[in-house]
């Protein structure tokens, strides 16, 4: 018990806040919100995944990723390409001139399924890639930087060059990819109607289930001695190697790990959303899931996921309204989170959260004197005795 | 014989996409000169270099109009004087940036990186609030226009050479200043130990703000050279940032002369395989070397041996 | 000489140069079992070059370091830390955002590997021997404070705590006193005598007083050379190093 007291929720405090963000997500915008909202809510949840990799990776361990764009991408890129296929069925493509592959690849005069596409037919294949293949491209990426000791400004810059890249290449090749567009009309899963409201409010809760997982998770890592080592990495590598630790591998670990994460975010994102695009692998998205981490508290599991909810909550209510002002606003949102608030929301909590909490003191009072009660009794009793 | 073409038509072919890459070469270099200097010697992540430039380009079309509209018989020479303006305008707004934001984060290079892009993203609103998001472009003198054909099958633009003129002496300006100057030993000496030129009498925060200046100013001097190649729109500057860190890291990041190697050959790269592959491709083939390069020599191409 | 023998430390004809300019020499160095050594030397002498190219954070351009017959050149660093090396850095280099227990945790030289580190367990040998440590370090009242709290003299005791309790064969301090005072010098003086037996110790050290107080064997470095070697008397009065040390 106090083992997952402890290690995977945080000790109390961190188990109040699990609780909280638990009902929020789980209870309270199911009953508040319409299906409609909720979708949306969802989506943005899919970002919180990213925010939260960015903690372990940014946060714990000073290496700033402008690519976790890439992972999502990737993770939400392979979930298409499966419902794509599904949707392709010859018979609904039997208008095309060559029937049975996506429409995009008709349009661009493809005239068979390349061989990259053919695996995703099988759903355990398409699972096990989301899974696999973006932690595997984020070894590569990772051995290949952090065994030569290459990191700080020089990762960022080449995480983002590699997401750049792999834009251009999706937008470029749109015969493979639907390009510009993205991968669209996807509408079932293994025969399962996706956009029924039933489908909606289950992937809803499934992505939801998945996102608390993820953080007990990231959780349980940073409190273990990986966790400390993160931290001592970050403020002191050379310590850290001259005591003994093959540093890289640690560094190569979390940001496969944290590839892994945005991925599962990436295929939950295709599934809510029903379609997937370039515009979530880019630089652009990229920098929006560091933002995210930063106005949550980049040293914050649960802090970044209401900074993920805020910051898009924020962005569809004024690009709706002021589309120009928001872009002043998030401008000015980058500066002064840099500027005056490095740990975002999680370290305003921090610092002013006790005048807020006090002043509900008086329910938790209430609840005690209602437990002191029988208590007073049988000491009374006792004391009888 | 390769892919159909003669080699005197593959010559020309070369001739030609090698002279595309040399505006896009000065493009490159102007922007890279600037973040050579922010970056190489400050250690500052400028995402909003870009949108410096743009700065420059837009100060070059509103002096376009300016002339057009009430000065016509200026026109001929107005664009001079335009990249001079927008060498200062870019400049100023660089010492207000380094004014307002930088100073506080020189120990903080990867934040930096984040409050620049939050600069980027307010002055790229600015320009569409006030310039509309719409790409413009200035009215280009005549003597700018037409082009010079030394045979019959090579085209070479005037304002290519123009701007690739221009760039030559904003290089050698830039070499000087940094290097042969009191004020650059100034800059080098700040950048390298501020805290023991700070006590040997040198103004330090004079230093940063006057050398961040200098690093935008050139990069308005790229907008003005921009404008002779391609329109201005709110996110031009958004294009070019990328390519112009892969061109000073992949130059090594406090070398001069591995910045004008390395604009060479990425613009070089780029342009000539655009004419055999999609220019898409040939982006990504150029920066697929560049990162595959970078993860092998990681300190760039010309890099200083330091003894740690 | 380069085959078996009963030396902690045998450096025979070490040189490294940076771009031509050869910060340590030719150098041959042994270090006894259970020695404890000073390597003193004017600024630039080469001293913690010297420890950087034992511990593997400089390459060798020639020449070959043996710890307990183990050639190292080739090693990576935490290949040379887990034979048993340990190198307190000059100035105090702890991880200032974790408690002095947490510092000493990090360092305990087991779940070295990406896995063991996660499922690290801290068990009672793990608590018993950082208690241990923390006494001997003279901070067993202080291993729940966060470590960038501790004074400079205290920071740099932690450090060296965070060697000892990997049990190294081999310990190297750089400038270990610097900063302290005089107190505090004394007491790290006792340290290092208490900690040098049942293993070998280098030290590089700037103060002669400091150095007379526990050197064995003092080793003068002079332009990434050996100017003199031995007893501490004995390369106090010689002529070459009081030349080299008051000459200018």
């Amino acid at each position: 018990m106090s083992f997952v007291y402890n290690k995977l929720m945080g000790g109390k405090e961190g188990l109040t806040g699990f609780i909280l963000l638990a009902l929020l997500v789980l209870v309270v915008f199911p009953l508040c919100l319409d299906l409609f909202r909720l979708n949306l809510v969802g989506k943005y949840l899919t970002y919180a995944f990213p925010a939260i990799s960015l903690v372990l990776l940014w946060g714990y361990g000073g290496i700033l990723s402008l690519g976790q764009g890439i992972f999502f991408g990737l993770g939400g890129y392979g979930m298409a390409m499966f419902l794509k296929l599904e949707a392709s069925s010859p018979e609904n493509t039997a208008i095309q001139s060559t029937p049975g592959i996506p429409d995009f690849m008709d349009w661009n005069q493809l005239t068979e399924l390349p061989w990259f596409w053919e695996p995703f037919g099988s759903f355990a294949f398409t699972i096990a890639a989301i899974l696999i293949i973006p932690a595997a491209f984020a070894y590569i990426i990772g051995a290949a930087m952090f065994k030569r000791r290459v990191g700080g400004v020089y990762f960022a810059i080449i995480t983002q060059v590699i997401a750049v890249i792999l834009t251009i290449l999706i937008v470029g090749q749109q015969g493979y990819t639907g390009g510009i567009n993205g991968i669209t009309d996807l509408r079932t899963l293994n025969g399962w109607d996706m956009t029924s409201d039933y489908a909606k409010y289950l992937f809803y809760l499934i992505n939801c289930a998945l996102l608390l997982g993820v953080i007990v998770l990231s959780r349980f890592i940073l409190t273990s001695k990986f966790g400390s080592l993160l931290l001592a990495i970050r403020d002191k590598e050379d310590r850290v190697r001259f005591s003994g630790y093959d540093v890289s591998n640690f560094k190569i670990f979390v940001f496969c790990f944290a590839a892994l994460i945005s991925a599962i975010g990436g295929a939950m994102f295709t599934l809510q959303v029903g379609f997937m695009s370039p515009s979530f692998v880019g630089i652009v998205p990229s920098i929006e899931m560091v933002i995210f981490a930063a106005v949550g508290g980049r040293m914050s599991l649960i802090g970044v996921v209401y900074g993920t909810l805020l910051i898009n909550f924020g962005k569809t209510a004024f690009s709706e309204s002021f589309p120009e002002l928001w872009l002043f606003l998030m401008g000015g949102l980058f500066i002064s989170v840099v500027m005056f608030f490095p740990n975002g929301l999680a370290g305003l909590w921090q610092d002013y959260g006790h005048h807020i909490t006090d002043r509900f003191k008086f329910i938790t009072r209430l609840f005690k004197r209602k437990e002191s009660l029988p208590l007073d009794d049988t000491a009374k009793s006792e004391l009888a005795n | 014989m390769l892919g159909g073409y003669t080699y005197g038509e593959l010559g020309s072919i070369l001739a030609m996409q090698g002279f595309a890459g040399f505006s896009l070469f000065s493009v490159l270099l102007l922007m890279a000169l600037g973040l050579a200097i922010i970056f190489g010697q400050m250690g500052v992540i400028n995402m909003a270099h870009g949108e410096f430039m743009a700065a420059g380009a837009y100060t070059t079309y509103l002096i376009s109009t300016i002339t057009e509209q009430y000065f016509p018989a200026f026109m001929p020479y107005y664009f001079v004087f335009a990249i001079v303006i927008a060498f200062f305008v870019a400049g100023a707004l660089g010492y207000l940036a380094e004014y307002a934001l930088i100073r506080h984060l020189y120990k903080r290079p990867l934040d930096t990186l984040l409050a620049t892009w939050g600069l980027s993203l307010i002055m790229q609103q600015s320009y569409r609030s006030i310039f509309g998001a719409r790409e413009v472009s200035p009215t280009l003198p005549d003597w700018l226009m037409g082009s010079y054909q030394p045979t019959e099958m090579i085209d070479i633009p005037i304002n290519g050479m123009f701007v690739l003129a221009l760039t030559a002496f904003v290089t050698f300006a830039v070499f000087y200043l940094m290097y042969k100057s009191n004020w650059g030993l100034r800059v080098r000496a700040t950048t390298q130990n501020r805290i023991m030129s700070g006590a040997v009498g040198i103004n330090t925060k004079k230093v940063d703000r006057y050398t961040f200046a200098l690093g935008c100013g050139i990069a308005g001097i790229a907008g003005a050279a921009f404008t002779t190649i391609a329109s201005t729109g709110p996110t031009t500057g958004t294009l070019y940032i990328v390519d112009t860190f892969m061109v000073v890291v992949f130059g090594g990041a406090a070398s001069l002369l591995g910045t004008i190697a390395s604009a060479f050959s990425i613009a070089q790269a780029q342009s000539i395989l655009e004419f055999f592959i999609s220019g898409s491709m040939a982006k990504v083939y150029t920066l697929f070397a560049l990162v595959l390069i970078l993860m092998f020599k990681p300190e760039g191409l010309f890099a200083n041996k330091v003894r740690r | 000489m380069s085959t078996s023998t009963d030396l902690t430390l045998a450096i025979e004809d070490l040189t490294v140069s940076f771009d031509g300019f050869k910060a340590v020499d030719d150098l041959n160095l042994y270090i006894d079992k259970n020695e404890l050594h000073v390597v003193i030397g004017p600024n630039g002498a080469g001293k913690t070059t010297v420890l950087d190219l034992i511990c593997g954070k400089t390459k060798a351009s020639s020449g070959s370091i043996k710890f307990l017959n183990k050639e190292l050149t080739e090693l990576a660093e935490h290949e040379i830390v887990r034979s048993g090396v340990g190198r307190k850095f000059q100035t105090p280099s702890i991880y200032e955002n974790l408690t002095v227990f947490e510092n000493l945790e990090v360092s305990y030289p087991y779940g070295r590997s990406v896995l063991g580190s996660l499922f690290f367990k801290r068990d009672q040998n793990v608590i018993d021997k950082i208690h241990e440590i923390a006494k001997e370090i003279m901070l067993d009242d202080a291993l729940d404070t966060e470590s960038a709290l501790l004074s400079h003299g205290q920071k740099q005791w932690l450090e060296i705590g965070m060697l000892l309790i990997q049990d190294p064969q081999l310990l190297m301090l750089d400038e270990p006193v610097a900063g302290m005072s005089v107190k505090e010098r004394e007491q790290t003086g006792d340290l290092l005598k208490k900690i040098s037996k049942g293993r070998s110790v280098l030290v590089i050290e700037h103060d002669m007083d400091f150095v007379a107080q526990i050197a064995q064997k003092v080793t003068v470095l002079h332009q990434g050379k050996i100017l003199a070697a031995g007893q501490m008397e004995k390369v106090q009065n010689d002529p070459k190093v009081i030349e080299v040390y008051l000459g200018h």
